[in-house]
């Protein structure tokens, strides 16, 4: 659906105020029911049993002790499950281990017990019988000829012979003639990045409540970003049909990607199959950070020409991502994405995707850009401080704009990359003092966003106040967006709609909330479903009227007899048309449902200044500016949110964060203690600016906002510190022995 | 093993239970008193979504057993509010949009409550680190902190 033609004069009411949001006092005041606050009567509770070893062939499981002991309701193993289609093969593997335990945390087993004391000791009674294989986690490691292998037969043909069976993938992208760009060149910078692994992070660990019965039906609470991908999933798993398994969204505590993906539901399914009882199961944080998320670590070697006058003239990008145990790693759009700002005659980018023995990478907020970014962002940085140039300059000077044909393939409508930079320009931030051992790095990211398979359900109850039913689980405010937009569209107050979180018995399919897609597609539906709930409310009035109903207008939350009709009858609020529906057809609803394309890609530019600490190598960040186009901010204050908590999250990956394995494949640091997110004490405030390039691809201009932020940090970070350290910084993440490291190396030299 | 009689009291309620000795004062809340308001992260004293008052010292319940509630006084996200009447910081968090998911948010307004009652003029460094023991992955801490300032500011105009 197109952009309003009305958008140059649109004068929004609703949009871009900062109403409360519905689901405030719940989540305020404790109520709002998360994943493990579901009670059910005769509740059990599952646990599952983890391998200890990152590679082992399972030779047997005993299981008899486990369902001797009482209290003890129902074993599940692999043996419990029949084969299933081919698409589901690695994600019931990932749930419970058939022949090979492939990681550190892998499920092996799992038990329903009337207590958790009971499960807990009824794991112990488990007698696996396994013989370990050799592991490999390292991304180049396992590219290696003689590495360890986990899976053979998987490799696709675009691999090259003789390369590692761990090799899964080669994908390239790009055009043009990358050497002879390079060739007019005054400088090439060459060089290999690498970053950790880091997980999404999410507070609220996985948890569901299932609940199955023998005729086939079942039920399933849970805490997800797409309950209606869980639903598919699940049946397909254990051989339901899709309409007889009703799953629940709960509220959910943090996604970010990482529940996109199933890990506990199809097992709590087949234990409440087997037992006969409801059951509950919830992830520990050791688990979520074992055998939930991650995303990928990498290793990236870039190649970048540049003329003395900042112009880029050549762009190569060969990047290596590991996505755990199974293929799927996010290097395609790492690939993809590693040039997407810039406007280049020459540029290609190599992706490999590679199975290491560690859990299988989930998406992770704007999959696979932030590693392919900080290769890229941090080579441009090298480059322009070479040539002694504006880093924001060069950016504008190459940056990608409406009409610029984008490094993977398509060309781009109107976009909003040089009017970040042109806002960072301007920004008070740039052009502030720095003191001793401080740096300012910049950084651009982008994402594509996505749109999708989209359900919305508009009723207009009998007292005129209106629900609004979506089928995606709301992660960030996304029911106050829905509802302003509805309220928007039929000119009531936002106080006058209720968005809920329908379960999937209650609407057709809907794409897991991800890629950025839900107040763009979502609220592209909610407005579909508005207008069609208007045209009937015009049509009801019509008929009142007795007038033709093309001779009706919907404005200001009324209809008003228009054209040679126009001032003969006074206008019928919504609230009057409802009252009477009942005499004039019946209840008035309206819906949508929609495959939604157009959702407008965004960027970012990023700006932060940090200090070092020479004694100890630590990186205190001093200021941090987020300009970001968001085609329309519906909610700004969330909006904002999205910059901010995105932003943040990069500073985590940039400084902190990492997966650290020891040399038996063990996740050595599966806690919050050593894994160690951003705190409020590490942090400045996170100062935004919104930009607003309307999306050609929705009615009011939206673009998705949340993923872009996450991009430009890691880049933006290495850059500043870099700045300060007087050493270029490759290897995140940018941990406190590392700088202090890159530093004594500096004054060495 | 025989379960332990506890009474004490939270939110102000004479409350007796039944708990295993091994049991937190966190699954204590969430599944025997079905508080559930308290909230488990990390289940190590890392993340703070569990944060409970008691006998206005701040915890994480799952760090504490419920058998050590004996005698006690326990206070909750539940029993922030006065019946329909939120808490100032409460309200400021909705206003201001200091919460995303709000999985962190019941043990970040526990720990600020118990903040502003020690000091009502916090400096924004202060609040960051007496916050620093609370986790939100979502936020980037920047709405929460603003709140907090802005909740001290109004409640000191209004006392």
């Amino acid at each position: 659906m197109a952009l309003d033609d009305t958008k140059k004069t649109r004068d929004f009411k609703v949009i871009g105020t900062r109403p409360d949001r519905p689901d405030g006092i719940d989540k305020v005041t404790g109520r709002a029911r998360f994943g493990a606050d579901m009670v059910l009567p005769g509740m059990l509770t599952g646990r599952v049993l983890r391998s200890p070893h990152a590679h082992a062939r399972i030779r047997s499981i005993d299981t008899s002790k486990a369902e001797a002991l009482s209290g003890v309701k129902a074993v599940v193993t692999r043996a419990d499950f029949d084969a299933v289609p081919d698409d589901m093969a690695d994600i019931l593997d990932n749930c419970m281990a058939g022949e090979k335990a492939l990681y550190d945390g892998h499920a092996v087993a799992a038990v329903a017990a009337t207590s958790a004391a009971v499960a807990r000791r009824a794991l112990k009674l488990i007698e696996v019988d396994c013989e370990v294989l050799p592991h490999v986690t390292d991304v180049d490691a396992a590219m290696e000829a003689d590495a360890p292998v986990l899976h053979d037969g998987r490799q696709q043909e675009t691999v090259p012979e003789g390369m590692s069976q761990n090799v899964i993938a080669r994908s390239e992208f790009g055009h043009g003639d990358v050497e002879a760009g390079l060739a007019k060149a005054d400088r090439v910078v060459a060089r290999t990045f690498r970053t950790a692994a880091t997980h999404q992070g999410y507070i609220e660990p996985h948890a569901c409540v299932a609940t199955m019965s023998s005729d086939g039906q079942g039920d399933l609470w849970v805490c997800t970003q797409g309950h209606y991908m869980v639903r598919n999933t699940c049946a397909a798993i254990l051989g339901l049909e899709q309409g007889q398994l009703r799953v629940t969204a709960s509220e959910i505590g943090g996604g970010f990607g990482g529940k996109t993906a199933v890990f506990l539901e199809p097992v709590a399914l087949m234990l409440a199959r087997k037992s006969g009882r409801p059951v509950k199961m919830v992830m520990s944080r050791s688990e979520v950070l074992r055998a939930s998320g991650p995303t990928s670590s990498t290793s990236i070697d870039v190649r970048i020409g540049m003329t003395k006058g900042g112009r880029i003239t050549a762009g190569m990008a060969e990047l290596r991502y590991q996505g755990g145990a199974w293929p799927g790693s996010p290097v395609d759009m790492g690939a993809m994405s590693a040039f997407a700002p810039y406007d280049l005659e020459n540029v290609k980018t190599i992706g490999w995707d590679v199975v290491t023995n560690r859990p299988k990478a989930a998406a992770y907020r704007a999959p696979g850009a932030p590693m392919a970014a900080f290769a890229v962002e941090s080579t441009i940085d090298e480059l322009a401080r070479g040539f002694g140039l504006d880093p924001l300059e060069v950016r504008l000077m190459n940056g990608a704009d409406e009409g610029t044909k984008a490094s993977y393939g398509p060309t781009y409508p109107a976009i909003g990359l040089k009017a970040t930079l042109e806002a960072a320009k301007a920004h008070p931030h740039w052009t502030a003092p720095l003191g001793e051992n401080q740096g300012r790095g910049v950084a651009c990211g982008f994402w594509f966003n996505f749109g999708g398979d989209t359900c919305v359900s508009l009723n207009i109850t009998p007292d005129g106040t209106v629900t609004v039913s979506e089928g995606n689980p709301d992660i960030g405010g996304s029911r106050a967006s829905m509802t302003m937009m509805a309220a928007e569209e039929l000119g009531i107050p936002y106080d006058q709609v209720r968005t809920i979180i329908a379960d999937t018995g209650s609407l057709g399919q809907n794409e897991v909330t991800d890629g950025s897609r839900v107040t763009f597609a979502v609220g592209l539906a909610t407005i579909e479903a508005a207008r069609a709930a208007k045209r009937e409310m015009c049509r009801r009035a019509a008929m009142v009227w007795g007038i033709d109903e093309d001779a009706v207008d919907w404005e200001d939350g009324a209809a008003r007899p228009a054209g040679p009709n126009a001032g003969k009858f006074p206008p019928m609020t919504l609230k009057e048309i409802a009252a009477i529906a009942s005499n004039t057809g019946g209840p008035i609803a309206g819906h949508h449902e929609v495959n939604a394309e157009g959702a407008g890609v965004s960027f970012a530019t990023h700006m932060v200044d940090v200090e070092l600490d020479r004694e100890t190598g630590s990186t205190k960040i001093l200021r941090y500016t987020v300009l970001q186009d968001a085609g329309k901010a519906v909610h700004p204050s969330y909006v904002e949110g999205q910059f901010q908590g995105g932003a943040v999250q990069g500073i985590g990956w940039a400084l902190n964060e990492e997966y650290i394995y020891g040399k038996d494949g063990v996740l050595q640091n599966p806690g919050f203690l050593d894994y160690r997110i951003p705190v409020a004490s590490d942090l400045p405030m996170i100062d935004t600016v919104i930009l607003e390039i309307p999306n050609p691809g929705h009615p009011y201009g939206v673009r998705g906002v949340g993923e872009t932020s996450i991009v430009p940090p890691l880049a933006a970070i290495a850059n500043a510190v870099s700045q300060a350290a007087g050493v270029r910084m490759t290897d995140l993440p940018l941990s406190p022995p590392k700088v202090l490291s890159a530093l004594r190396g500096n004054a060495g030299a | 093993m025989s379960q332990i009689h506890v009474t004490t009291q939270i939110n102000g309620d004479a409350t007796e239970f039944l708990c295993d000795p091994g049991e937190t004062l966190m699954d204590v809340l969430r599944d025997r008193l079905g508080l559930t308001g308290t909230k488990e992260g990390c289940g190590t004293g890392d993340c703070g979504a569990c944060t409970v008052a008691v006998d206005g010292r701040l915890v994480c319940s799952c760090l504490m057993l419920g058998a050590e509630a004996e005698g006690r006084d326990v206070a909750t996200i539940e029993g922030m509010a006065s019946g329909d009447q939120l808490h100032p910081l409460q309200q400021k968090f909705i206003e201001m949009a200091a919460l995303q998911c709000g999985i962190c948010t019941p043990g970040i307004l526990v720990a600020a409550k118990s903040l502003l009652e020690r000091n009502p003029d916090p400096t924004e460094e202060e609040v960051r680190y007496w916050l620093a023991g609370n986790l939100c992955r979502c936020t980037g801490y920047d709405k929460i902190i603003r709140a907090v300032l802005e909740t001290a500011a109004d409640m000191r105009r209004a006392s």
